[in-house]
């Protein structure tokens, strides 16, 4: 046997079928749902006569639109409280598992699977949703599809699929102090570009990707799609099993040993192919901060916002002056020197356990700048949200002047009444920049979450690796 | 799914790089219970100002641009996230095909699924329609999946690679379910080897899906 990247071996044990000149059939053994991506998939299910095939393998949540506050008062929103009765119906009539706006398992799709444990190394998980690349951390092939797939894995329990390419993306050495796995994955993007990572599925690998929790892993895989890969991965290690187990869907027992033990062999082979490889240094990554509308518009903390004359390439150019021009921002201004006036700690990509108490310690004692219209902290799940409290960082946070919320993807996409006015610029924990994201008209800028607090603190950014930051307990 | 063979069409030209999905179809239209009605939300923050009155800088709305159904775009296009929202709402506004020197991976898949070609060629045959377009008024290609090939009236005539599956798939308009439902055996017998393994553990302890 030739030697297998950790891709490979997944893709071939979950390969239903595999003829030459043809797309093969991957076995889908997690699918996970949510209000705007399934409503059309269920409708067309439904008009052709066709039923869910693995309900037992499906699980559903409400989160891009669910409101952050005020749960038990109507919905405003009455269009998007039809989509919420369509999944309900939808999830009733399937028998599909509901985790809905009232559950205290409720939260951010990408949040609660590897929270409960619906998710596990080696297995393949879709989405209708592009940031599934999260649950990849756990050495799962994790990825995102449209609601045609969404379709087509309910009613087969499979998916059409080409096979990607492997690419490797090595992080050495350790990370400074101040630097965080969301500092990593920005750094990554800078240098490759968006672009870079299309028809690839990365692996993570390094010093300085196994030294992280699996919340930071989980930080760089979901930020994968921003470099236009398929999929992240990270193969599953000691801390992959010490974060798995005892959680409520995992095996337990001897099941356990057993599955832990089959976890462990999935890493890529010695000497395995890989059609992309890039190095980095962790020693030499800073804090980032993006300038413009892609997440690949970033620079390091100290750095300035570039002249887009600096660019070579005539589109790259033109790319950069549009998104000066969007974000109202001059060439040359140092980052550290840009106020801004919302912060927003949540997200897919950094609202879980370890983000928030990152936040916290930058917090505590101190207060948000009196020029901060509104700091936000959304935690990513109700469980994460209950385990902050009983940790009392939510005090830290309110104490400092955050809003502290319910789960949901809040901020990250403004489907809720969480929307960055027009013209606000914003501090965010999130995942993308693009134009009108976050609001319309409104500016983001993506940090870490101790950069997110810091610039609360100081109503603009700063290097976090200038403070004395302790860690909360 | 409609099937596509060969569509000539008015192009118009969207020279910006990386456009996102959110460009496409911006999230407060995201709500929706169907498939259709999307085109008129396509690009919604770019081609309208306040009130929806048509922003006259914005491609789109310039008149010689006026029932275009050939997009010519740059690298990376559909980049972001994974709405199918996107397609639907380029193939209800009246696209049939895409030409751009590059896809994100997603938005490239969705397209297949609902009808439309996304055409992939070279940077530099690219700058050359775009060229084209902005010299000549009116400006038509023909886009050939059969043949692979996209051509304009004056003899210009370049090749495109497409897979052979996606091809096959788009000229028959087929739906790939039923194709994925011939296999149905195969799965069933994937699903007895594999049971263990894939079945989530239970019982669901402390699990409340909270009504
Ligand atoms: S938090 Fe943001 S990126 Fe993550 S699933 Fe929700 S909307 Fe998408």
């Amino acid at each position: 046997m030739p030697p297998l990247s950790m891709y490979e071996k997944i893709w071939s044990s979950h390969a239903v079928v595999e003829e030459p000149g043809r797309p093969a059939l991957i076995y889908i053994d997690r699918h996970l749902i949510h209000e705007i991506t399934s409503p059309q998939a269920f409708a067309g299910l439904k008009s052709a006569g066709r039923k869910a095939r693995r309900p037992d393998l499906t699980f559903a949540v409400m989160d891009h639109s669910v409101p952050t506050k005020d749960r038990n008062l109507p919905l405003v929103d009455k269009v998007a409280a039809a989509q919420f009765d369509a999944l309900e119906r939808n999830c009733q009539e399937a028998g599909i598992l509901l985790f809905d706006m009232q559950s205290p398992d409720q939260g951010i799709v990408h949040i609660i699977g590897p929270d409960l444990g619906l998710t596990q190394p080696g297995q393949t998980i879709v989405c209708g949703d592009s940031h599934t690349s999260t649950h990849g951390a756990f050495g799962a092939l994790a990825f995102g599809i449209g609601t045609a797939e969404v379709e087509h894995v309910l009613a087969t329990q499979c998916l059409t699929q080409f096979k990607s390419k492997p690419m490797r993306i090595g992080v050495a050495g350790r990370r400074p102090r101040g630097v965080t796995a969301k500092d990593l994955i920005l750094a990554i993007i800078g240098r490759i570009g968006i672009g870079a990572g299309a028809g690839h599925v990365i692996e993570y690998a390094g010093e300085a990707i196994h030294e992280l929790s699996m919340e930071g892993r989980m930080t760089v895989c979901n930020m994968s799609i921003e470099a236009g890969a398929r999929a992240g991965m990270v193969a599953p290690d000691d801390s992959t099993v010490a974060y798995l187990e005892g959680r409520p869907f995992v095996p337990r027992g001897k099941d356990f040993q057993e599955a832990a033990a089959r976890w462990k062999t999935l890493g890529s082979d010695p000497g395995a192919h890989f059609d992309r490889v890039v190095e980095l240094d962790a020693t030499e990554i800073a804090p980032q901060v993006t300038w413009g509308t892609n997440p690949g518009m970033v620079t390091d903390v100290t750095g300035r916002v570039p002249d887009p004359a600096s660019f070579a390439d005539a589109v790259e150019r033109s790319a950069a002056e549009r998104a000066l021009e969007y974000m109202a921002l001059e060439p040359g201004t140092r980052m550290e020197d840009i106020p801004v006036d919302r912060v927003f700690i949540g997200s897919c990509t950094n609202s879980r356990l370890e983000d928030l108490r990152l936040a916290a310690s930058v917090l505590d004692g101190r207060k948000v700048a009196r020029t901060i219209k509104q700091a936000l902290v959304v935690p990513g799940s109700e469980r994460i949200k209950a385990r902050a409290e009983a940790e009392g960082l939510d005090r830290i946070f309110k104490a400092a002047g955050f809003e502290w919320r319910d789960a949901g993807c809040s901020m990250c996409i403004g489907m809720n009444a969480d929307v960055l006015p027009s013209g606000e610029r914003c501090a965010s924990t999130s995942n993308r920049n693009f134009e009108g994201r976050q609001g319309k008209g409104g500016r983001t800028h993506l940090v870490s979450p101790m950069m997110a607090a810091a610039a609360a603190i100081e109503g603009h950014f700063v290097d976090i690796r200038q403070w004395d930051v302790h860690p909360v307990e | 799914m409609i099937a596509f063979r060969k569509h000539t069409g008015l192009v118009v030209p969207l020279d910006r790089v990386n456009v996102d999905t959110d460009q496409m179809v911006p999230k407060q239209f995201l709500k929706l219970l169907t498939r259709e009605g999307y085109g008129k939300f396509l690009f919604y923050d770019w081609r309208y100002l306040e009130r929806e009155k048509p922003n006259p800088d914005f491609v789109l709305n310039q008149p010689r641009y006026r029932g275009a159904s050939v997009l010519l775009a740059r690298a990376n296009f559909g980049c972001g996230s994974s709405r199918e929202h996107a397609p639907w709402a380029i193939l209800d506004y009246g696209f049939r095909a895409l030409i751009a020197p590059s896809y994100a991976d997603i938005f490239y898949n969705n397209c297949f699924k609902n009808g439309i070609l996304p055409v992939t060629l070279a940077d530099a045959q690219v700058d050359e329609l775009f060229r084209r377009t902005a010299r000549q008024e009116g400006y038509a290609l023909t886009v050939d999946l059969e043949s692979q090939t996209v051509a304009d009236a004056s003899g210009l005539r370049f090749t495109f690679e497409v897979d052979g599956f996606r091809k096959e798939c788009l000229l028959n308009g087929w739906d790939d379910i039923g194709l994925t439902l011939r296999y149905e055996d195969r799965i069933a017998d994937y699903e007895r080897r594999h049971q263990p393994q894939a079945r989530p553990y239970g019982p669901l302890d402390g699990i409340t899906s909270g009504d």
